[in-house]
């Protein structure tokens, strides 16, 4: 029977336009799929990069705030009552707004500004591709992210992307490039630039509260959510530890954008093109088969045999046509998302979760043919 | 289970016995009988015409006869099996193993070699494909088209694709061939040696080949023809009465 199978897909890739409608409509199904997941799943992985860029343990915000990118002023005594707190090794000040930069072409360009705390620089950038963190101390300092060096960013009209020692402006005030760091894009595509807490809010226009969010540490040994509950019950303030500032993040996105059903619609497109594609072409090529399908069934082919053959074309072309598509979405994961624009997340388990979806839409197109088989009289073959 | 291994105490004898098959299609007001109670009756050994008008029934006994569509009533025994008592994954393994068909549009697969298409019936009973292509190309050159095994049958005239569908329904060596309108779709001279080669696979010792026509030129070749006529078989001509009727048929 297994001679059988071959003779199916000789069948198959013997007609070579419905073979490459199947497998090109499959490929573009999984293409679909895939990219759009992986640079939904990129783009929700900018929505926390916050809290990877910066690395604090404990990030403790107004009692109104659900997610990391957003911010509600709190007083500067605040910072006071939660180092007060039980359990809390050190807390500092964090100051986080978009501002506004002049290039040195005159350009305008908005930033993430980030104010680490002046003392202790908690919250840092993990990594440093040149210059010193330490001068953020001295007058007029910044430290800039690789994105906002860009010849299109921070550096245009330079001709070249900034370098450490080079200027711009922030809200009229000169700010010098002592370094240059390595971050994750921001949410809003913004680039970082970094600068003491002090030094922040002179950039920063003056309102009543400046501070944005409090970065605290527990005391070593002690149980991290344990004392972010504390801090929540004794101050009023929302504390949350990574992991659940990173799920709070998640949870506004889907819930307070369109993001995800935008995507998951394409997502969802994708299977129901593939089906509609490879579904249709399938049948179709069932049914221009179907004397030739009579005539295996009247010399003793019986259902299951042909349902088995069936699914073989079928499976065949969707894998073929899966391999396509995912190698099409890694090459636009390597050349096209290779800046990180637009994002571009790569989950293994995903890859398996389309082959699956692919395998699902085969054996949905092969079961449209199937059942049309199965109710084929083998008689038909006498019918001139 | 009834078995469906041929009754091997009637060799040389009868091949198929049918009574009283009934067959209709349709239902309500639209149902048409194309059986009405026929009886037909083949022996082994035999090449067995069956002819009559288009519309007689003729495609729809032989269907039934080959087990490839059901009766509504009556009985029929092919090779000493009661196809109308088997299930219907039964009479599908009776096919396999004992049915060879040769269709009027020959119904070759064109996306496969003749040697593929040939090798198809052997490898539906289970056959290793280095077993049956072996065969199938022996049967290839039997039917004179031995050197042309990698050819598709679209390469091929009419007459060259019956012959490659000759030697499919032969390949497995079956003990009855069901040939509807072979000769149908081809001229003269082609026609009478696709005959030739059904007359002399007819020969071999036990086979039953029984052929759909309305083609007077090939009664010539019948040991036996049976006459259809409105659902039923109407009349049996053979040794005497079979030359007369030829003649009769063949002037008008």
């Amino acid at each position: 029977m297994d001679c059988m199978f071959l003779i199916a897909l000789k069948m198959l890739l013997g007609d070579r336009p419905k073979y490459w409608m199947l497998v090109g409509g499959l490929a573009f199904s999984s293409l679909l799929m895939t990219q759009q997941y992986f640079v939904f799943q990129g783009l929700l992985s900018w929505t926390t990069s916050h809290m990877r860029n910066m690395r604090a343990s404990i990030w403790v915000v107004e009692s109104r705030v659900d997610q990391v990118n957003e911010t509600k002023a709190m007083r500067d005594t605040d910072v006071n009552r939660v180092r007060s707190v039980d359990g809390v090794d050190f807390a500092v000040p964090l100051f986080q707004g978009v501002l506004k930069a002049r290039t040195p072409d005159g350009a305008d360009k908005m930033i993430q500004m980030i104010g680490l705390h002046s003392g202790t620089l908690y919250g840092r950038p993990a990594r440093m591709l040149e210059g010193d963190i330490e001068q953020l101390r001295l007058p007029n300092s910044v430290v800039i992210d690789t994105l906002a060096a860009e010849t299109n960013r921070l550096g245009a009209g330079m001709g070249r992307p900034l370098r450490v020692g080079d200027t711009f402006e922030i809200n009229d005030r000169e700010a010098r490039v002592v370094g240059i760091c390595q971050t994750e894009r921001h949410f809003f595509g913004y680039p970082y630039v970094f600068a003491s807490y002090d030094q922040a809010l002179q950039y920063a226009p003056r309102q009543r509260k400046m501070l944005s969010m409090i970065l605290a540490e527990p005391k070593p040994g002690l149980d991290t959510a344990e004392v972010a509950r504390r801090i929540s019950a004794a101050t009023g303030l929302r504390a949350f530890t990574v992991p659940q500032f990173e799920k709070a993040t998640l949870k506004w996105v889907w819930t307070n954008t369109g993001i995800p059903i935008s995507f998951l619609t394409t997502i969802i497109l994708g299977f129901v093109v593939g089906v509609a594609i490879s579904g249709q072409t399938f049948y179709s090529f069932v049914l221009e088969n179907l004397r030739n399908l009579g005539a295996l069934k009247a010399m003793g082919a019986g259902n299951g045999l042909l349902a088995g053959m069936l699914l073989v074309q079928s499976l065949t072309v969707g894998l073929i046509g899966f391999g396509i598509g995912i190698g099409l979405t890694a090459l636009f994961g390597l050349t096209v998302a290779k800046g990180g624009q637009p994002p571009f997340k790569l989950e293994v388990p995903f890859l398996f979760q389309a082959m699956g979806g692919v395998v699902l839409i085969c054996a949905l197109a092969a079961l449209f043919g199937i059942r049309r088989v199965a109710r084929l009289e083998p008689a038909i073959v006498f019918r001139g | 289970m009834v078995s469906h291994e041929p009754n091997s105490r009637n060799l040389s004898e009868r091949a198929i016995s049918a009574r009283g098959v009934v067959k209709a299609f349709g239902s309500g007001d639209a149902r048409t009988l194309a059986l009405k109670g026929a009886d037909f009756e083949a022996l082994e050994g035999e090449l067995h015409l069956i002819v009559g008008p288009s519309g007689c029934g003729k495609t729809t006994l032989l269907s039934v006869l080959a087990g490839t569509l059901g009766c509504d009533a009556g009985q029929v025994e092919v090779l000493g099996s009661m196809l109308t008592a088997l299930s219907s994954a039964e009479v599908t393994r009776f096919r396999c193993r004992h049915i060879g068909f040769i269709f009027q549009q020959f119904n070759l697969i064109p996306t496969l070699t003749l040697l593929e298409n040939v090798s198809v019936p052997m490898l539906l009973q289970g056959a290793p494909r280095r077993e049956a292509e072996a065969r199938a190309s022996e049967r290839l050159g039997q039917v004179g088209l031995g050197g042309r095994e990698r050819q598709r049958p679209t390469q091929l005239s009419g007459g060259q694709q019956q012959r490659v569908a000759i030697a499919r329904a032969l390949v497995h060596e079956p003990r009855l061939v069901i040939c509807d309108e072979p000769t149908s779709a081809l001229d003269s001279v082609t026609g009478h040696q696709i005959m030739d080669l059904l007359s002399g696979a007819a020969r071999a010792p036990g086979r039953c080949v029984l052929i759909v026509t309305h083609d007077p030129r090939i009664y010539g070749y019948a040991d036996r023809i049976s006459e259809m006529e409105d659902g039923r078989v109407t009349a049996v001509h053979s040794g005497h009465a079979l030359g007369a009727f030829i003649q009769a048929a063949q002037r008008s």
